[in-house]
């Protein structure tokens, strides 16, 4: 039915991606061993998670504190936005390769390297969320004696949760789609089957762009229903 | 550092002179075979008849076939055809099904990796000589609809290196000489590598080695990996301009068993591209190629690789030094 739907130049079938996906497969160029399969999928697949989540949480750490400080103080505005549109052009293979001179190739380098990508929409987001908290509650909980920790942490944040928790499912998206340059960084992900085509073929080729598809909408799925716990519930009903 | 990579170069740059002098004047006398009634170097005349004829010419994803695709599209392009090009092709598969589909009229291939990857040759199987490398290569792509030109003189082939201390200290001369070595080596190569049975599968197989580890990396930092320390092994081209500019540095290690397959360049075309386009389209290319010498393809990487000149000046640089064109 959806392979109907696939223009007709396309030389994989979806039929032969979920076969490479579950079934090893015969290769041209490894001698008779067969790759691709269940087992394989697995493995890549942990990894290209573990590095995305290493990945994503060294990005948070970095940009959530310095964002929320920043939103708080209503400072630099200039260097969180301006951070956020520059960020967005850094080129990933270059800088892993220009760290593979200090730090070498492997799962450090990787994980900066994708850091790096996580850390504007977070830092962006963190700053415009909490400016843009209605500053009616704010005042009023400096007016009962609140501290600026507690404004902070108590008023501004959980009304921000929406914009902080956008700017966090973009970096993962981003993050863990890129996590596919994986294999030329030392760390096999998923895009072992997107890269090397000499290998995997065009069944393996498209298994690992759907694989990789389905591992973003997963996580974005779960990340939509942590929002929703973490929303009090009175933000809720006011977007209803 | 720099400066002795530099004194380095210069010499390169003045073996280039010599080979390129050399390999013009004695590409006559040369056994190949395959150029008999060419007069060897020359400048290519452009030919207005050809002007009717659009090519596409082709190459792989990095340097060395980007050079080569270069030289042949700007030779061509000086015979008198209308040449574009799509020097960006992601692998030897994508390159192979462009030329079948006709969406390119040609690209470079090493004979080895048309034998070994669309053809299902064991690395053991791949004929050593060029010619005989060639002959059972055409013979297949015929069967295809297309067709290979004679061979360029150099070869390449993959190989393991090391630093030239580690060699010393591990006493590694041949791959062989690695046995109850490589357990605490460890080894880096492109991502593809892992899984080929003309690199890691077949050091596997064919050797019995085992490493200490191996780590995908992309082709771009194959010497890096071995300058920060960080590999004890990298996989190597034989091509490369390090391996004759930094000989004090790096080594390779024989490969004593045949597991890389060296390959000298063929052009694939389909065979009714190349019967459309002329009798100049096959006599440019294989004109061209006569002075594509190993040290000339070394010093042509070492200008796009280690200078960071653009393939397409590389390219025309060759031409105009070989004397091909003005």
């Amino acid at each position: 039915m959806i392979g109907a739907l696939l223009p007709p130049f396309l030389p994989a079938s979806i039929g032969g991606a979920i076969e490479f996906i579950f079934e090893p497969q015969s290769s041209n160029v490894t001698g008779g061993k067969k790759v691709g399969g269940l087992e394989q999928v697995i493995e890549l697949t942990l990894n290209q998670l573990e590095v995305t989540l290493f990945a994503l949480l060294l990005a948070i750490a970095i940009a959530l504190p310095v964002g929320l400080y920043l939103g708080h103080r209503g400072v630099g505005e200039l260097f969180a936005v301006g951070l956020g549109n520059v960020g967005r052009a850094v080129p990933e293979l270059a800088l892993i390769a220009l760290m593979a001179a200090v730090i070498g190739v492997g799962l450090l380098n990787l994980t900066i390297a994708l850091a790096v990508l996580g850390v504007p929409p977070i830092l962006t987001n963190a700053f415009v969320g909490i400016r843009q908290v209605d500053r009616a509650p704010v005042d009023a909980a400096r007016g009962i004696g609140m501290t600026e920790a507690e404004i902070l942490f108590k008023v501004e944040m959980p009304l921000a949760v929406p914009t902080l928790m956008a700017g966090i499912r973009s970096a993962t998206i981003a993050i863990v789609a890129t996590a596919t340059i994986g294999p030329i960084a030392g760390v096999l992900t998923l895009g072992d089957f997107i890269i090397n085509n000499n290998v995997y073929g065009d069944n393996g080729l498209l298994a690992g762009g759907i694989l990789v598809a389905l591992l973003a909408l997963t996580l974005e799925s779960l990340l939509a229903w942590l929002q929703r716990l973490l929303t009090s519930r009175g933000l809720q009903l006011s977007a209803a | 550092m720099r400066n002795t990579t530099q004194r380095a170069r210069a010499s390169v740059a003045v073996l280039l002179a010599l080979f390129l002098s050399l390999g013009v004047a004695a590409c006559g006398s040369s056994n190949d075979g395959s150029t008999e009634g060419e007069e060897g170097g020359g400048a290519i005349v452009s030919n207005p008849k050809n002007g009717k004829v659009s090519l596409t010419i082709g190459s792989k994803n990095f340097p060395e076939q980007e050079i080569l695709g270069e030289i042949y599209a700007q030779a061509l392009k000086a015979a008198g055809y209308k040449v574009k090009s799509a020097l960006n092709l992601g692998s030897e598969t994508v390159a192979h099904k462009a030329v079948k589909s006709g969406q390119i009229s040609g690209y470079p291939e090493y004979a080895s990796t048309a034998l070994t990857s669309f053809f299902g040759l064991e690395p053991e199987e791949v004929p050593a000589g060029a010619q005989a490398a060639y002959e059972k290569a055409n013979e297949e792509f015929e069967k295809e609809g297309l067709t290979a030109f004679p061979p360029t003189p150099f070869a390449s082939a993959n190989a393991v290196g090391t630093l030239k201390k580690t060699a010393e200290k591990e006493g590694l001369k041949t791959i062989s000489d690695l046995k109850g070595k490589s357990e605490h080596l460890s080894l880096y190569g492109s991502p593809e590598c892992r899984q080929r049975i003309d690199c890691l599968a077949g050091l596997e197989k064919y050797y019995g080695l085992k490493f200490k580890s191996f780590t995908p990396v992309d082709i771009g930092l194959r010497y890096k990996v071995l300058e920060t320390g960080q590999a004890d092994l990298s996989i190597l081209f034989t091509t490369d301009a390090q391996l004759s500019a930094e000989k004090d540095k790096f080594v390779i290690l024989e490969d004593d068993k045949h597991v890389f397959p060296a390959g000298n360049i063929i052009f694939v075309s389909k065979a009714s591209t190349a019967e459309k386009a002329g009798p100049d389209y096959e006599k440019t290319i294989v004109q061209v190629q006569e002075g594509l010498t190993l040290p000339v393809m070394q010093e042509l990487d070492a200008r796009v690789e280690l200078e960071k000149q653009s393939p397409a000046k590389a390219a025309a640089a060759y031409l105009e030094e070989a004397g091909y064109t003005k």
